[in-house]
């Protein structure tokens, strides 16, 4: 079959789409999509295997697809069995699935086991110009490579099991450009979360997201993950960023990256990937990268969020009234008065990990605010890697140390307290800074309460146990002990 | 997913209109890890009751369902399309089907087949004067036959063309076979490959 490469500008979705077009729908038909690389977990995989028993049918390319245990998963005691019921029954269910059909699977205790999109990348599986999909709405992390990558449902997993392709109809397209240059304490996780108050938790509903302008460029590979990752919590269906130096860079070496020859065609190739001068988005954002601060969430959707040294917002500041009854709702669940100081804000728990924020880069960055300090009292400080490769990584520079003598626990890797369904939970009534992505209602735990923010926001809080961001720390000097601050009492010296 | 062309079984008269998902499979039952096995949670707790349809004798067996309108409204789970199948049957006539529910029914190879009022009464009483009677259900000449009454039904073509075929998503995709391998058979040597593990 011959397939037309349009002579038009193109955007970089559009060019990888065309390259994995295996027939192009007609008359109002959806494309069918080649899909390069198929991440699997317990939680959505069990009745695509079923379904695939049921009929018959082999998955088509073992090589293409990649397993591990993820969602369910305990982090501590990781030795014992899974204490509940429902979640054993899948991780047991994955490992019976795995042998039968001969997926390769990373499980708990394994060193390559961990959050799914934590995995495809340090594996060097993840690279630019390629599609990805998983059973899991956060696949848009795989984006920050300059790859298309979605979520997709159940029985598109067994879909792409059984053909190793999805009919599709092609997305439309958003640039959102930032330029500027961050300031100090000010990361990817602000820029996205500014993104999405400023267009809503459902502004990208139907589009992939291109993240471009100097601020993006200037983003490490992990900066970049944490963007694409959250582009979902705009509604996207995938956040995209141009491959470049950065990119080749973190890939080259990695144990599935390509080698020798297949480098070179491969490089060539992701240089012709970012979009052509003159190409036309169906929508367009721009934000000034150099105005923005540490950002934080004060609501229950994450386009619920302002800058830290503002205020909690009051329902009245909003003249759309299903946002204003949003905001009436959200103020109630998480328990705060309009006019409140983020900074007055006290939490009970800290949450260092997620998909969102869970790479060694975060970590050291958590790191490298808590290093020689106390954690403020009674608050409680989970620090856990997104996979047990970055536990290794962070054991071998002592961060470990860093975290345990900070008082903080060190976990083995998961998906934890990102969202409860496994033993790592907030309590009702809890309120927990977290670096997660999502801050439902009960998405920590039933009644739970979350802030999310960045990793230094995250570190800057659990020092002081109030919202707060590390321009906040520098007056109490680096290496004393800190009591708790009471949260009316101004901290700024 | 196997052709379905006619089929004729044991036709149970459900006198109930808006009968949702939930009362279809309730919702303890989405917690399992399987795609089949879900005979048991059909009507889970209308199955409670001794006198319930499916428990009487002459209709334990039946596979086609005759029901009242608005079936399948409510949650869109699959595991709906899918007790139903496990149960045993193939075919749910009513006059008024929920989109979302006969969208999953012909991806699964359940016909549901959408008929009027007026022969939904006279398909209950054709039952009722004998039950346990087989209906006849004709996907091809888009007809149910019960005794001597004659009903026809309405199911777009699409659908009853794939489930003429017998072809769920997937089967259709890989009517495409070929297209697939030439495209596997074209792509670069630097994609990604999860095995072998070096
Ligand atoms: S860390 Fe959270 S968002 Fe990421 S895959 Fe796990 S549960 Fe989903």
């Amino acid at each position: 079959m011959n397939i037309q490469i349009p002579d038009h500008p193109r955007t970089l979705a559009e060019k990888v789409w065309d390259d994995h077009l295996v027939v192009k729908g007609e008359d109002g038909q959806p494309d069918l999509i080649y899909i390069d690389l198929h991440l699997v977990h317990e939680v959505t995989s069990p009745q695509a295997f079923d379904g695939l028993r049921a009929e018959g049918r082999p998955v088509r390319r073992l090589d293409l697809t990649i397993a591990t245990e993820d969602h369910n998963t305990p982090t501590l005691e990781i030795d014992k069995p899974i204490a509940d019921l429902t979640s054993r029954t899948q991780i047991e269910t994955l490992r019976r699935n795995a042998a039968e059909f001969g997926v390769r699977l990373h499980s708990l205790g394994d060193k390559e086991q961990g959050i799914v999109h934590v995995v495809g990348p340090q594996l060097g599986l993840t690279m630019p110009g390629v599609t990805v999909v998983c059973g899991d709405s956060h696949t848009s992390t795989h984006g920050a490579f300059g790859a298309m990558a979605f979520g997709i449902g159940t029985s598109e997993v067994e879909h792409v099991l059984a053909t190793q392709t999805l009919p599709l109809k092609p997305f439309k397209t958003m640039a959102i450009t930032v330029e500027g240059t961050l300031r100090e304490g000010v990361s990817a996780k602000d820029i996205i979360l500014a993104i999405i108050a400023k267009i809503g938790a459902n502004g990208g509903q139907g589009y992939v997201l291109e993240f471009r302008g100097s601020a993006i460029r200037a983003l490490s590979m992990e900066g970049r993950m944490t963007m694409c990752n959250m582009s979902i919590e705009a509604g996207a269906r995938a956040g995209m960023i141009a491959p470049d130096e950065t990119t080749f860079a973190y890939l080259k070496g990695r144990p599935h990256a390509p080698e020798g020859q297949d480098w070179d065609d491969a490089v060539a190739y992701w240089r012709t990937l970012p979009s052509d001068e003159g190409a036309v988005y169906d929508a367009e954002v721009f934000l000034d990268a150099d105005e923005l601060e540490p950002f934080v969430t004060w609501g229950t959707n994450p386009g619920q969020g302002v800058s830290l040294s503002g205020v909690v917002p009051a329902p009245a500041d909003f003249t759309d009234p299903n946002e204003r009854a949003a905001a009436e709702r959200a103020l109630e669940y998480m328990d705060l008065v309009p006019g409140t100081p983020l900074k007055d804000v006290p939490v009970d728990a800290v949450f260092m990990g997620s998909c969102t924020n869970s790479r060694i880069e975060d970590l050291r960055q958590f790191a490298s605010i808590v290093r020689g300090r106390t954690k403020a009292e009674g608050v409680r400080v989970m620090v856990v890697p997104g996979s047990a490769r970055v536990r290794l990584e962070a054991e071998a520079e002592g961060l470990d140390k860093v975290f345990v003598d900070f008082g903080a626990e060190w976990r083995f890797a998961g998906c934890s307290m990102c969202l409860g369904m496994n033993p790592d939970q907030l309590a009702p009534g809890e309120r927990c800074a977290s670096t997660s992505n999502r801050n439902f209602e009960g998405r920590q735990g039933k009644g739970g309460r979350t802030h999310l923010v960045s990793p230094l926001v995250a570190a800057a809080t659990a020092v002081l146990g109030r919202l707060a961001s590390p321009g906040d720390l520098v007056a109490q000097g680096p290496a004393e002990a800190h009591s708790p601050v009471d949260a009316n009492s101004p901290v700024e010296a | 997913m196997d052709k379905f062309s006619t089929h004729t079984g044991i036709a149970a008269p459900l006198k109930r209109s808006a009968v949702d998902t939930d009362q279809i499979i309730p919702a303890v039952y989405l917690k399992r890890v399987t795609k089949t096995g879900f005979e048991d949670a059909l009507f889970a707790n209308w199955r409670q009751d001794p006198e319930f349809l499916l428990n009487q004798p002459t209709f334990a067996a039946a596979s086609v369902l005759v029901a009242g309108p608005d079936f399948g409204t409510g949650s869109s789970r699959e595991h709906a399309v899918w007790a139903l199948r496990d149960y045993g049957f193939r075919v749910v006539l009513s006059p008024k089907f929920a989109d979302i529910f006969r969208g999953n029914a012909g991806k699964q190879g359940l016909v549901t087949g959408v008929i009027s009022e007026s022969d939904l009464e006279a398909i209950w009483a054709a039952i009722d004067a004998q039950p346990g009677i087989s209906m006849t259900v004709d996907l091809e000449a888009r007809e149910a036959r019960i005794g001597d009454l004659r009903v026809a039904f309405e199911i777009d073509d699409y659908t009853r063309w794939r489930l003429l075929e017998g072809l769920d998503d997937i089967g259709l995709t890989l009517r495409n076979e070929q297209a697939i391998a030439q495209f596997e058979a074209r792509r670069e040597a630097w994609r990604p490959r999860t095995l072998p593990v070096r």
